[in-house]
């Protein structure tokens, strides 16, 4: 064969390149590679595309049996067809260490996923150290020494995402999947009534109490200060009535606020403060279908991720755009959820857009996300698990 | 575990048990023990979060104290007792104290610990673990088989503790236990509760198959895994070494069949990996078994080894591709002959596995050749006969080396003639309780594996159902039921190799694991969550990457 020409650079053009800034939903992460004789190009809008470029281009140079490096003569132009590629990692149910959250990072820039969705806290166990409020991981952690992520571990993961044009999405879940928050915030949560009597275990986040309320807000603005993305998951999901049923001063607050025996209008009051909060704070939210389905004055902006598997997601999915929202799909990407055989094909052959709705709705899906609950994970299987 | 009862009543079964047990043990240990005196009363129930909390398998009676004798590292000794049959020159036992004296300090190494007292809290301290071997023949240089004994009694007390096993095997299920009672308090301290334990496995064939065909696997890992095994009281490594995707076992008479069958030079068996497996599996106790299936399950094998595999036909035509060895060739019988004369010599286990599994009749068919022989020997159109025919030549091949075999039930079921101390290994898991009634109605002995298929997986917790099989529920006589000599957890690796190998495999195969090991009334799932659980961070700690149980953490492992 002919001898191949050395190639000995690849130049990277970027036009606007706000190399210090962070992505964002509306990051460009097109890019366009030529590679011909003697000429190795890589030009993008921004940076992102730029490493969405070159983990192409990694891609392509091959090795012969010589161990000679080579690449094809090759021409390609690349965007993403979802701006919104994400993959959920859950360190409550199993505390994951830093190294292990890192090197997802580097495994999902190799497969362009272009958003970390933190699940950080939950039931089990509240990991995050917060500076405003410090007891909630001294008290929530399952060993507030170890299984901790300090200031330090954050600013860690989100600039090491950064790096990889990777945005860094942190779920504080609430008012449901908050026992861990118990311990180190006293009054927090609703107390359960067993008749006439507290019974001594509690549920969801108390929504009556004004401290509620301002214990939210300090939170959240810490939160919206360690964590720069826009974008701040809210949660909302499978919020269990039963203990504010059972309490004699939510029952009266219902009454109060003639919301009579539908929980659902509590539920709707709690999100709707916790929307205005967030918004003051300059951050859009995302929230699970629940919060939608539930039928909770949202604002035009909230996005919603669809997960349930209770009716066709594909019917969620319209609903939730004919309605206006943005939509993220997960319902079918529940990567936790294993079975035998190549399953991969049946995440593969999933196509986000099916489903019966105009080409205006169509574009209010922005995206999907693969979920990797913890409840069976942690790092000794989450790497095989996931990829 | 029948120390655990509470209450006088308690008490006073747990005498009468007691002693029935000591009768018997008496009898497989020698001289008969004295019973416990007066100070029984301080005996009594430690659950809780008890000593027992974390022992894995359940030893067949256990009896703590809430009595707590404190361990120094640097001056806690594992030794030979007075009296036994093996001394420093027994290798096995040597490597032994020194690996389990590292699994139970490890972590603390770098922490200085003083020459002088321990502490204020005085408890008093347990110097040693002495290991007596009672029988003349120890097995300290020889390699664990079927009827090796791996009985242990456990006395831990004030200074020393004693550790007595007829047999090495023995000897080193009794430290994996003893290593299981020692536990560090929140000062450090490594503590022990004085114990009494006396146990022997339910069954002799306690296995793990793994598959290195669909997916090589490094030395490395299997010596992993051999490990995991050992702290799981496991006994048997079925090495399911190739198959129809490829032959990485290097043969010395025949290179070609890894040359051209393996998946790449990188990934091959050489004698001496080979070597070091079975070394190290026989240091843990572990037998290993290889399995050499045929006559299905070998197209790699026809890569290296011309006309071993029979030639398709379509019409008349060849079409290029194999099936199953050729039965009908005398040049096949040549090679199996020259074949198993060095398998035979270089796994010393007595048994052999041969496989015998899922041969596909298509291309036997086809051939005219084997068509005319089938006339020619009267066969009709059953080519379960001609199976049959093969096998019982391979069988007869294999017996002639002084090899004891194993196979798959498809040989069983398709009749043909075994000897009586061939082992069935009942797979299929339609109603395998008919096929355990079926083949050791027929005398044969049987092993299970049908529901211990853990390359199914699915989600959640899988390791319940695992351990709630009761091998013994098939209809049969007593006599049937002993002819059940133990089973296998099989990973068969279409989808796993060294990536995913350890978190899979454990800890789901140690609900297989105590199902063997341990009395059939254990059963109670909340107990065994507690205790696999506990089990879990243990082999975490050891190196092993078992993956969670359930929701939690483990001390050591946040970064």
């Amino acid at each position: 064969p002919p001898q191949a020409l050395p190639c000995t650079q690849l130049l990277v053009f970027v036009t606007t390149p706000d190399c210090d800034g962070f992505p964002s939903l509306d990051s460009k992460e097109s890019y366009k590679l030529s590679v011909s004789e003697g000429s190795l190009l890589l030009s993008a809008d921004a940076v992102w595309g730029a490493l969405r470029g070159l983990e192409t281009f990694s891609q392509l140079v091959g090795r012969d049996q010589n161990g000679t490096y080579y690449i094809n003569k090759t021409e390609i132009v690349d965007f993403p067809r979802f701006p919104h590629r994400g993959l959920l990692l859950d360190t409550s149910r199993h505390y994951l260490p830093l190294r292990a959250i890192l090197e997802t990072l580097d495994v999902m820039a190799y497969n362009k996923f272009n958003v970390f969705h933190w699940h950080i806290v939950d039931d089990p166990s509240f990991p995050y150290e917060s500076s405003t409020f410090p007891e909630l991981s001294k008290q929530g952690a399952f060993n507030a020494m170890s299984h901790v992520y300090t200031a330090g571990d954050v600013r860690t993961v989100v600039e090491h995402a950064r790096l990889c044009g990777i945005r860094v999405i942190v779920e504080f879940d609430t008012p449901g999947h908050t026992l861990s928050w118990g311990p180190g915030a006293p009054g927090l949560l609703t107390p359960c009534y067993s008749g006439k009597h507290p019974s001594g275990t509690y549920g969801p986040i108390n929504p009556i109490l004004n401290s509620t309320y301002q214990f939210v807000t300090s939170l959240f603005q810490e939160v919206s200060s360690v964590f720069p993305d826009f974008f701040l998951h809210l949660g909302g999901d499978e919020v269990d009535f039963t203990c504010w049923k059972s309490n004699p001063e939510i029952h009266a607050f219902m009454k109060q606020m003639g919301f009579g025996e539908d929980y659902r209008k509590l539920e709707s009051f709690y999100i709707q403060r916790l929307l205005d909060i967030v918004s003051s704070l300059g951050k859009g939210s995302i929230l699970w279908q629940e919060v939608f389905d539930n039928g909770v004055k949202l604002r035009p902006d909230s996005i919603i991720h669809v997960w349930k598997s209770s009716k066709p997601y594909m019917d969620e999915m319209a609903d939730v755009t004919k309605a206006g929202y943005q939509a993220l799909l997960s319902t079918p990407w529940y990567l936790n959820r294993i079975s035998y055989g190549q399953d991969w094909m049946a995440a593969y052959q999933v196509e986000p857009l099916k489903f019966e709705g105009s080409a205006k709705q169509k574009d209010l899906v922005i995206g999907g996300e693969a979920c990797m609950w913890g409840e069976y994970v942690d790092v000794t299987n989450l790497t095989p698990r996931l990829w | 575990a029948m120390g655990r009862a509470v209450g006088l009543a308690g008490l006073l079964v747990g005498f009468f048990l007691v002693s029935a047990v000591l009768v018997s043990t008496s009898l497989r240990h020698g001289a008969p023990r004295a019973e416990p005196g007066p100070e029984s009363a301080e005996w009594e129930d430690t659950s809780g979060s008890g000593p027992e909390d974390s022992l894995w398998p359940l030893p067949q009676w256990v009896r703590t104290s809430r009595h707590q004798l404190q361990l120094a590292p640097d001056r806690f000794q594992l030794l030979h007792g007075a009296g036994s049959s093996a001394g420093p020159a027994c290798g096995l036992l040597q490597d032994a104290f020194r690996r389990y004296y590292e699994y139970m300090f490890g972590q603390s190494r770098w922490r200085k610990r003083s020459r002088g007292p321990l502490g204020d809290r005085a408890a008093p301290e347990l110097l040693q673990l002495q290991v007596v071997i009672e029988s003349q023949h120890s097995g300290c240089h020889s390699y664990p088989h079927l009827g090796s004994s791996e009985a242990y009694h456990l006395t831990v007390t004030e200074p020393v503790a004693v550790l007595k096993a007829d047999e090495v095997w023995g000897a080193l299920r009794g430290l994996e236990t003893f290593s299981q009672l020692v536990h560090e308090d929140g000062y450090g301290s490594f503590l022990v509760n004085e114990t009494e334990i006396d146990d022997f496995p339910r069954f002799a064939h306690r296995g793990i198959l793994l598959d290195s065909s669909r997916h090589y696997l490094p030395v490395k890992s299997i010596l992993t895994n051999l490990d995991a095994m050992a702290f799981n009281k496991f006994n048997v490594l079925h090495w399911h070494i190739v198959d129809d995707q490829s032959f990485p076992y290097q043969s010395i008479y025949f290179p070609e069949l890894s040359d051209k069958g393996a998946y790449s030079y990188n990934h091959i068996y050489t004698p001496s990996d080979v070597r070091l497996v079975i070394e190290y599996a026989r240091l843990r106790g572990i037998r290993v078994i290889p399995e050499f299936d045929t006559p299905g399950h070998t197209q790699s094998w026809g890569k290296g080894q011309k006309d071993l595999l029979t030639p398709c036909y379509d019409e008349e035509q060849p079409t290029g591709s194999f099936g199953p060895v050729n039965p009908i060739l005398n040049t096949t019988y040549d090679f199996m002959t020259k074949f198993f004369k060095e398998i035979s010599s270089v796994f010393p286990d007595a048994y052999i596995h041969l496989g015998g599994d899922e041969v596909n009749f298509n291309c036997w068919k086809s051939n005219p050749d084997v068509k005319e022989f089938m006339k020619k020997q009267g066969f009709g159109t059953d080519y379960a006969k001609l199976e049959s025919y093969y096998i019982q030549k391979i069988l007869d091949i294999v017996s002639s080396y002084n090899k004891g075999y194993m196979v798959w039930q498809e040989v069983f079921d398709n009749k043909a003639q075994l000897k009586p101390d061939t082992v069935v290994q009942v797979w299929m898991e339609n109603n395998y309780a008919h096929e355990l009634s079926s083949v050791t109605g027929a005398g044969f002995t049987a092993i299970l594996a049908a529901p211990w298929y853990l390359d199914y997986i699915s989600y959640g917790q899988d390791w319940k159902k695992y351990h709630s099989v009761e091998p013994l529920n098939f209809p049969g006589s007593e006599k049937q039921k002993k002819l059940l000599i133990g089973g296998e957890a099989c990973l068969w690796g279409e989808f796993v190799d060294a990536t995913n190998l350890t978190p899979r495999l454990w800890p789901r195969a140690s609900a297989v694991g105590e199902r063997l090991w341990s009395s059939s009334n254990v059963t109670d799932l909340a107990d065994a969550y507690k205790r696999l659980t506990n089990h879990r961070c243990r082999m975490l700690r050891r190196g092993i990457s078992a993956e969670p149980v359930f929701v939690g953490y483990c001390a050591h492992e946040a970064r």
